[in-house]
């Protein structure tokens, strides 16, 4: 599974778009969320997307299936909120390792589906790992700038968890995505570097983060190359940025980090801003030019779509990239 | 194309690699990177104020200090709780999450320090940024070593490795390189640690103490930092720039140059980050060539004699600054080196881990005390007897071994072993109707901490209790003390007493009004045995252990009785010497006014008033601080003790710590002043008394004493009287009266003696002295300026006040121009002091609470202050007749200044 190592220095690699944009197409209910093994549970489901890895399997196979066929050489699990400390909105937080393990089954079957049909195009599974709802570097209280809602360690044991399941279900990399807090994202690597210990394996970690305003810092205010410092004391596959901004705005943070570091770098925007509507209606040809402009500057080693983009962008993508080199690896 | 793998990433193999930290921002060292500078005031070891602010729970404040670091320059923050009062891992997480919300101070990385994992461990938890942590070293062994490495690395810091290993610290060339290679291949071979992230902390020491062994100290530090920096690829050196200089502490200007001087060549041989504090620094080029010449003959051990002529030169150059700079290395010593360091410099934050370990390795706890503490409290009491430790740093030794015998009597207790011997029994009293006992305090400490048993039975202790208790205890010497005049005819009535009962313990006798004179005529005629006047607390071990000493004592003694006996009747000869005059001789001889001509100011408030509603914020400004170095035996004037350069460096740390407790005490509300005073129409009548009136109706007399000395021609007799107008001048004159006291020093000194801490129980006695002092001066100005309103117009200085150099005095009985303590019971009367403000008068008319002043207002612009000197028995006879008292009565009170017959 490591020739992940391989594929990247052959050729830009693509990651799939987005699992919620295309979930929202099939307008599930809440008695579709609920399947009959939730039927009677007691909070209301609806809006959990990753619990549909157990009620609605045959959606999220086809997703991932839709992805590689547009081209994509990974696509993410539906784990996205798949800790205990994300899944106490849903009182769900015993079924954590089974909704990891489930995805990430899902995605490996389909992923071996793919590359037994093309054996030179080998097609990954990457575990994805969010945020969590809470931050361990701010205070959610105004009033307390030292309350913490959440602990290092508390995250740290949700995450090995995830970690764990993700592992156990097939994953072959993992991907520590959409990270606003920096402490989070040290959590998440410090339970992935004791899972690595325990098992004595080697896993590799794609690692993305969100710059969330104009200003070019992450939510806990750190600059792109603070976070990228303080993220890299682990041996990553990649480092980068997804979600927040549009494929424009997101390149010159992606060339604030992309000469500082050894490690791959990653993008997976957003189509463009959402509009007056909550929406996202960059198209792919829109979308497509901005990312070419990356390509040209060799910035990327993965690319990929974030909120709002389809397998129509990642087709897209996938065909301009197709056209360039990836970003030398190593500062050679 | 390079080949990636999963391992640490690689590039160009021997590429050199930089070290990058982040707050919110980055930090990233390269070729070109300058020195890095960390902060060092957010560390509770290296900065009193925030060590106090963290203990007071002022998080706010202690931010400020971080905020202060940043915006002055510093790089990187050091923070560090390692205290024994602090829980450091709560402190630490609080701390650091608080500064999580500041940006403007956590832009720049963290620096997390302490001696303890758990806390190190709590703090890379709570910091989004790349950290560093300081520190971890091989002294607990490889495995730990590594353990706390992998750590690190995982919570993705960079670490200072200290050039420490299992046989101890690295203190000279050779060993430095030794443990630094040995750590650097551990942590890359067996950790995997970036080698990038290694800082090396390679010990910086003293140079010029004097010892041989450290003469190459700086040098053997800088030639270890090049081998380091060329050998171990990628690591930085650090270290704490001020201990290089710390035999020079009180002599800035040659700190500063030092410090600069190392950093010169340090920085050039390697040395890349460091704790300095930039106010200790000198820029290279501006030292003058001739100090740069001695100061780099110590710090390159250029000559044998450096130390010397640099000690030398040292004397002819003064420091202005007085920063003082965090360091810690001492706690890399030795168990036995680190008690006796605390003992010594009076640091009670680790003593109990210290006694804890010492405990531990013992076979009984009571060895702890024998030995360790013992061998360390006999190293106080050579550099005390050496005149190298002053007072104020043995009373804190007496503190930091008061804690920790505190900390081991259960287990001596439990372990129902023998006490330690003590060498001898003393008893210690303030006489009868005597309340002031800071002396005696300080006394007691410091022989306690000499390893004497005290019983200290307190202030106003009647004769007979001193006695009794001295029968019962089987004590080996009596010590009392007094500070007013009726204090020392308690003295000699004692000494009368142990005679008559046959004592022969020696007689130790001191306070403020004692003296060798009254001691050896008085006191040393009534006892057989040994009397010594004990007149500063230093002396007070030497006495006590020549008077005890079984050999010699009896030589001892026969030489102070013979001593006393020569000074006595040289005294007496002298006393003869001088002559006086009749009283009515003094009175044709009064200080005179012109009455016809002399300005009379109208008070603009007659009549009684209290005062209670006084901040001592207000006290502050009026404080005289002079008299407070006094009472610690630090001779010299205010402010320019603190820069002494025997005391200075002392004074410094008493005074900010006087400052620090004053803020305390001000913000706890601790003290209480109160204050009562009264302006009353006033005629002088039979030329020494003055008589009160309320609307013209006489309400009380105040009787005054007359200088009865022969002066020369042209010279007056004085009495306070003369500031009055006389009755028959037909004028209405006017007086003042008061009394101001500071309410709760007791219960402050009294809840720091339950804490084992007389230091502070000493030191709140002085500051609340200072504040009724204080209190007085303020209320004068007050007076002047606006209750009485006939100086509205002053503008003066502390100073000016300090040398009363303003219009009007405020003489206090018992005092020289009115020694006569039972003029107190008037103004008592007539003022209801006592219901008024609750400060009462002993038998003995002292003033409880004794931090109090009480006194007299005279406007006059004439009016000054002098000294009685001595009267003779006729004044006596007139005195007693016009206060209506007996003659004996009178001489009883009048006692100390009656003039020999």
């Amino acid at each position: 599974m490591s020739n992940i190592y391989k594929a990247l220095q052959e050729r830009i690699l693509i990651l799939d778009g987005a699992m919620g944009t295309m979930l929202q197409a099939y307008k599930f209910t809440e008695e579709d969320f609920r399947g009959e093994r939730f039927k009677d549970y007691p909070t209301p489901l609806q809006g959990n997307n990753d619990l549909l890895s157990i009620t609605q399997p045959e959606a999220i196979k086809t997703i991932h299936a839709k992805y590689f066929e547009a081209g994509a050489d990974i696509v993410e699990t539906n784990t996205f909120s798949g800790t205990t400390i994300a899944m106490a909105d849903y009182q769900m937080e015993d079924l954590v390792y089974e909704l990891n393990y489930q995805s990430a089954k899902i995605a490996r079957e389909v992923a071996n589906e793919f590359t037994a049909k093309e054996p030179h195009k080998p097609r990954f599974v990457a575990g994805s790992i969010g945020p969590t709802n809470r931050t361990a570097s701010m205070s959610p209280d105004v009033n307390d700038p030292g309350y913490r809602a959440v602990t290092f360690d508390e995250l740290r044991i949700a995450y090995k968890q995830q970690t764990e399941a993700l592992l156990d279900g097939g994953a072959d990399l993992l991907l520590v995505e959409t990270v606003f807090d920096t402490l989070n994202a040290k959590a998440a690597l410090f339970a992935i570097e004791q899972v690595k210990e325990e098992r004595n394996i080697e896993i590799p970690v794609m690692l993305s983060g969100t710059i969330t305003d104009a200003s070019g810092r992450t939510l806990s205010g750190q600059t792109a190359e603070a976070f990228l410092i303080s993220v890299s004391h682990i041996p990553l596959l990649s480092v980068g940025f997804n979600c927040a901004l549009g494929a424009n705005l997101l390149q010159p943070h992606l060339e604030a980090i992309a000469n500082k570091t050894e490690f791959a770098i990653s993008a997976h925007p957003n189509a463009g801003l959402p509009n007056a509507f909550g929406e996202y209606d960059e198209t792919p040809e829109e979308m497509g030019e901005q990312i070419e402009e990356y390509l040209k500057k060799n910035l990327i080693n993965i690319i990929g779509g974030c909120c709002g983009t389809s397998p129509e962008h990642i087709k897209v993508i996938a065909n301009i990239a197709a056209k360039y080199k990836p970003r030398l690896v190593g500062g050679f | 194309m390079s080949k990636t793998n999963n391992q640490q990433p690689t590039t160009n193999n021997q590429e050199r690699r930089y070290m990058k930290l982040s707050g919110l921002e980055p930090l990233v060292l390269n070729e070109n990177s300058n020195f890095i500078n960390v902060g060092e005031r957010t560390n509770v070891a290296g900065s009193r104020k925030f060590l106090r602010l963290i203990k007071e729970e002022k998080f706010d404040e202690a931010l400020d200090i971080a905020r202060h670091q940043v915006d002055g320059g510093a790089q990187i923050i050091d923070i560090n709780f390692d205290d024994g009062l602090i829980d450091g891992k709560e402190a630490m997480v609080r701390f650091l999450n608080l500064i999580a919300a500041e940006p403007d101070i956590c832009r720049v990385p963290i620096m997390i320090d302490s001696s303890k994992w758990e806390i190190i461990e709590a703090g890379l938890q709570v910091v989004q940024g790349k950290c560093v942590v300081n520190s971890i070293s091989l002294k607990e062994g490889e495995e730990k070593f590594i353990w706390e490495a992998t750590q690190i690395k995982r919570y993705g810091a960079a670490v200072i490795v200290m050039a420490f290993d299992e046989v101890g610290q690295a203190d000279n060339f050779e060993r430095r390189i030794e443990i630094a290679k040995r750590s650097y291949d551990v942590l890359i071979n067996k950790v995997g640690f970036a080698s990038e992230d290694i800082i090396f902390d390679l010990n910086i020491f003293p140079v010029a103490t004097g010892m041989d062994e450290h003469k190459r100290n700086a040098i053997d530090f800088i030639e270890a930092t090049k081998w380091v920096r060329e050998n171990l690829p990628n690591v930085s050196v650090s270290g704490g720039v001020s201990n290089v200089s710390f035999s020079f502490r009180g002599n800035n200007t040659v700190r500063e140059a030092m410090h600069t001087v190392f950093l010169y060549y340090a920085i050039q041989n390697g040395m890349n980050i460091g704790i300095v504090n930039p106010a200790m620094l000198e820029v290279y080029d501006d030292i003058p060539k001739d100090l740069l010449e001695h100061v780099e003959d110590v710090i390159l051990d250029r000559r044998e004699d450096a130390t010397e002529r640099l000690l030398d030169f040292a004397e002819t150059v003064k420091g202005t600054s007085k920063e003082k700079t965090a360091d810690l290395s001492w706690r890399e010593n030795p168990l036995q080196d680190r008690i006796t360091h605390a003992l010594v410099k009076g640091i009670d934050a680790f003593i109990i881990e210290d006694v804890e370990q010492a405990r531990q390795e013992a076979t009984a706890p009571i060895e702890v005390i024998e030995g360790h503490l013992m061998i360390g409290m006999n190293v106080v009491g050579d550099l005390f007897g050496a005149g190298k430790m002053f007072l104020p740093q043995v009373v804190k030794s007496a503190r930091v071994m008061k804690k920790a015998v505190a900390y081991l009597n259960p287990f001596i207790e439990a372990a129902k072993s023998d006490k330690s011997e003590p060498v001898g029994k003393i008893l210690m009293a303030t006489v009868k109707g005597d309340v002031h006992d800071i002396g005696k305090n300080i006394v007691s400490v410091v022989l306690a901490c000499n390893n004497y048993e005290i019983v200290d039975l307190g202030v106003m202790v009647p004769p007979e209790k001193i006695i009794q208790t001295a029968i019962d205890e089987r004590v080996d010497a009596i010590g009392l003390s007094g500070l007013i005049t009726p204090s020392l005819d308690e003295m000699v009535y004692l000494a009368k007493e142990m005679q008559r009962q046959n004592f022969e313990v020696p007689l130790l006798i001191g306070g403020a009004t004692t003296s060798k004179a009254h001691t050896a005529v008085k006191i040393d005629t009534q006892y057989k045995n040994a009397v010594v006047h004990v007149n500063d607390a230093s002396r007070a071990v030497t006495v006590v252990g020549d008077l005890l000493n079984k050999k010699s004592s009896h030589l001892y003694t026969a030489k102070l009785k013979k001593d006393y006996d020569e000074f006595r009747t040289k005294f007496l000869k002298r006393g003869k010497e001088k002559s006086y005059i009749s009283i009515d001789e003094a009175r044709k001889r009064k200080y005179k006014i012109d009455w016809e001509t002399s300005e009379i100011v109208k008070p603009k408030e007659l009549g009684i008033q209290t005062l209670e509603q006084l901040s001592l914020k207000e006290l502050v400004p009026f404080i005289d601080w002079s008299p407070f170095f006094r009472s610690w035996d630090l001779h010299g004037k205010f402010p320019d003790i603190l820069t002494d350069k025997v005391v200075g460096e002392q004074a410094s740390i008493m005074y900010e710590e006087a400052q620090q407790m004053i803020a305390e005490i001000i913000a706890n509300q601790s003290l209480k002043p109160k204050a009562i005073f009264g302006l009353f129409e006033a005629n002088s009548i039979n030329e020494d008394d003055i008589s009160v009136q309320k609307k013209g109706k006489e309400v009380a007399i105040f009787r005054t004493l007359r200088q009865q000395l022969k002066k020369r021609e042209g010279i007056p007799n004085i009495a306070l009287a003369d500031f009055i107008a006389p009755k028959e001048s037909n004028k209405t004159d006017y007086i003042g009266t008061f009394c101001v006291a500071i309410f709760g020093a007791q219960e402050l000194a009294d809840s720091y003696k339950a804490k084992e801490d007389d230091y502070n129980a000493i030191m709140a006695q002085a500051i609340a002295d200072r504040f009724a002092e204080a209190f007085a001066e303020y209320l004068h100005k007050q007076i002047r300026t606006k209750h009485w309103g006939y100086a509205s117009d002053e503008v003066l200085t502390n100073d000016d006040l300090i040398k009363e150099s303003y219009k009007g005095i405020r003489p206090a009985p018992g005092y020289p121009a009115c020694p006569d303590h039972l003029e107190k019971e008037t103004i008592w009367n007539l003022l209801d002091v006592e219901n008024q403000i609750g400060v009462k008068l002993t038998e003995s008319l002292a003033m409880w609470p004794a931090a109090a002043v009480s006194g007299y207002y005279f406007a006059n612009k004439e009016a000054k202050y002098f000294g009685l000197g001595k009267i003779t028995d006729n004044q006596v006879t007139d005195y007693s007749k016009r206060k209506g008292i007996t003659k004996e009565k009178a001489r009883k009170w009048l006692h100390p200044i009656l003039a020999e017959e």
